[in-house]
């Protein structure tokens, strides 16, 4: 017994290892920085009383809330309705649905330009119809179209595999009862997925607060505090203010992923 | 053949036109990366054009990348296996502090782990300008996958009676960890392999600011091009990126199946 502690110790340490020397480390020189530029401790502040940082930080906020809103709608209905359905071609639909799932932000970026940027099909399209073209993706209804895309794929895959769990029956025995579509989405479907819904939104919203890909193609004058960051490592040079920024941002969204974690019990996570 | 209900029709026009809004881009991007000229569209002819002058100015961004994806496998294979094992084994407030932690790097956005990466290992110069420091970033954000993919694999069956079997016939340590916990773990091993190199493949969170500009990798090469260069050539390098990354995410859905299946059996 004392060996198999001693091997799995072992088999942990590698891992541990890299993991304090290349993350946690780093990250607490990162917030020892934060406090050393021209503004001190104050850095921390100065994204709730600097308004140029107040302002980015309440559309960051505002645009990942719109996106978590939007794609919890758009996919709770695909996912119920791809996991209560058996048709022809339901397999093929769900692949296709899935298919941008690890797409990064960058390429996303890309595909908004497709639909609305300057030879984009939206463009082309109103054009026809109405002679103007309605050119959205250098904006901040493209960083929503694209956050939009990149959130709709996983969260119908989470939206659907919570929903195979549900027991169709309690759906039936409420309808035999009488209930009404909209009641028993309201009572049976919406309490039964709320965890998985409560876990979907909250990757969507931090992967919408920390994505920088997207962002990054379709303008640099989106004004989203990762932007703003990375303006002010790079064009400014202010690496303390970066630093601290970039803390910040850091915490909100691994507080927003824990709490999501502790309220829905299950693992959560963001990516991309 | 059952009746369908009333919702059933506008429901799968719903559901079809989220689809479309998904790959009708992606289509787009192929055929502008294919065609002469975006501007006056497929009838100006279809060429192999701009995919060779991709080809030619930016392949050392696609094999690098490939190189960082393989390597990045490797480490999470050494570090995260044997990780995920003694996480399945002892459940306990030490390990799910652990487990916790892991999950870090992908809770905190990709730029500010750069830049934590930057200021503390930035002096170094020969491992700042290597690849090996994007290697860095990409371990960190790709080791939580692979830690979940073998732990949900090795949670659904019951390790501990194997293990006990195996013990009481006088089996070694290493004879059990790569007799029977490594066999059984391969579902989840393959499912997380193939995560972690798509998710390397097209890192640009960190890599934008771990790379130095003789090491521009995939994502970067993209970007760049996105930027500065004619739509077409875009589209081009976006359709050569779609090539590698496609069969992996189908090779990933179909590796995710029968994960899915044993681990939403009821355990015990």
């Amino acid at each position: 017994m004392t060996t198999d502690r001693t091997a799995l110790v072992a088999l942990l340490l590698p891992a541990a290892v890299v993991f304090v020397a290349f993350f946690l480390l780093p990250l607490a020189n990162l917030a020892l920085l934060g406090g050393s530029g021209k503004l001190g401790w104050a850095a921390y502040l100065a994204v709730l009383t600097e308004e140029r940082y107040l302002r980015s930080l309440i559309a960051t906020v505002l645009l990942a809330g719109a996106t978590t809103l939007a794609t919890l709608m758009i996919s709770g209905v695909a996912g119920v309705f791809l996991s209560r359905n058996r048709f022809v071609g339901r397999a093929l639909l769900t692949a296709m649905l899935t298919l941008p799932l690890a797409f990064p932000g960058v390429v996303i970026g890309f595909m908004v330009i497709m639909l609305g940027g300057r030879q984009g099909l939206v463009p082309e399209v109103t054009d026809r119809l109405f002679g103007e073209r309605l050119v959205f993706a250098y904006s901040m209804v493209g960083l929503f179209i694209g956050y939009l895309y990149f959130s709709i794929p996983r969260t119908i895959l989470t939206v659907m595999a919570a929903a195979e769990k549900l027991d169709p029956r309690l759906e039936e025995a409420a309808r035999s009862l009488g209930a009404s579509p909209v009641r028993v989405v309201r009572d049976v479907l919406l309490p039964g997925l709320q965890p998985a819904l409560l876990a979907a939104g909250a990757i969507c919203f931090a992967t919408a607060m920390g994505a920088f890909g997207t962002a990054f193609t379709l303008a640099t004058k989106i004004n989203v505090l990762p932007m703003v960051i990375y303006t002010e490592f790079t064009l400014q040079a202010n690496v303390a203010m970066a630093a601290a920024l970039s803390f910040v941002l850091g915490a909100i969204t691994w507080a927003v992923l824990a709490v999501a974690r502790t309220v829905s019990g299950s693992t959560v996570a963001a990516a991309g | 053949m059952q009746s369908r209900s009333p919702y059933f029709w506008p429901l799968l026009a719903f559901t079809l036109s989220v689809c479309a809004f998904l790959i009708v881009p992606v289509a787009m991007s192929m055929l502008a990366g294919v065609t002469r000229n975006y501007f006056i569209g497929v009838q100006s002819g279809l060429t192999l054009e701009w995919v060779v002058k991709v080809w030619t100015d930016y392949r050392h961004t696609v094999f690098r990348s490939i190189q960082i994806a393989l390597a990045c496998l490797a480490c999470t294979l050494v570090l995260g296996v044997p990780a995920a094992y003694v996480l399945a084994r002892k459940s306990n407030a030490f390990t799910r502090a652990v487990e916790e932690l892991l999950v870090m790097p992908v809770a905190v956005p990709g730029l500010a782990t750069a830049l934590a990466l930057i200021v503390t290992y930035g002096g170094w110069g020969e491992f700042r300008r290597s690849w090996v420091f994007i290697l860095v970033g990409h371990v960190l954000f790709t080791l939580p996958f692979m830690v979940r993919s073998v732990l949900a694999v090795l949670a659904s069956i019951d390790l501990r009676t194997l293990e006990e079997g195996a013990r009481s016939l006088g089996a070694s340590f290493t004879q059990r960890f790569f007799g029977i916990v490594l066999p059984n773990a391969r579902a989840g091993i393959l499912a997380g392999a193939l995560m972690v190199v798509t998710l390397s493949l097209g890192e640009f969170n960190m890599t934008l600011l771990l790379h130095t500009p003789l090491t521009p990798t995939l994502p970067v090469g993209l970007a760049d091009a996105y930027a500065s260069l004619r739509l077409e050539v875009g589209s081009a390098y976006t359709l050569i990126f779609f090539v590698i990354i496609i069969p992996l995410l189908i090779a990933m859905q179909w590796a995710a199946q029968p994960i899915a299946r044993t681990s939403a059996r009821p355990t015990r």
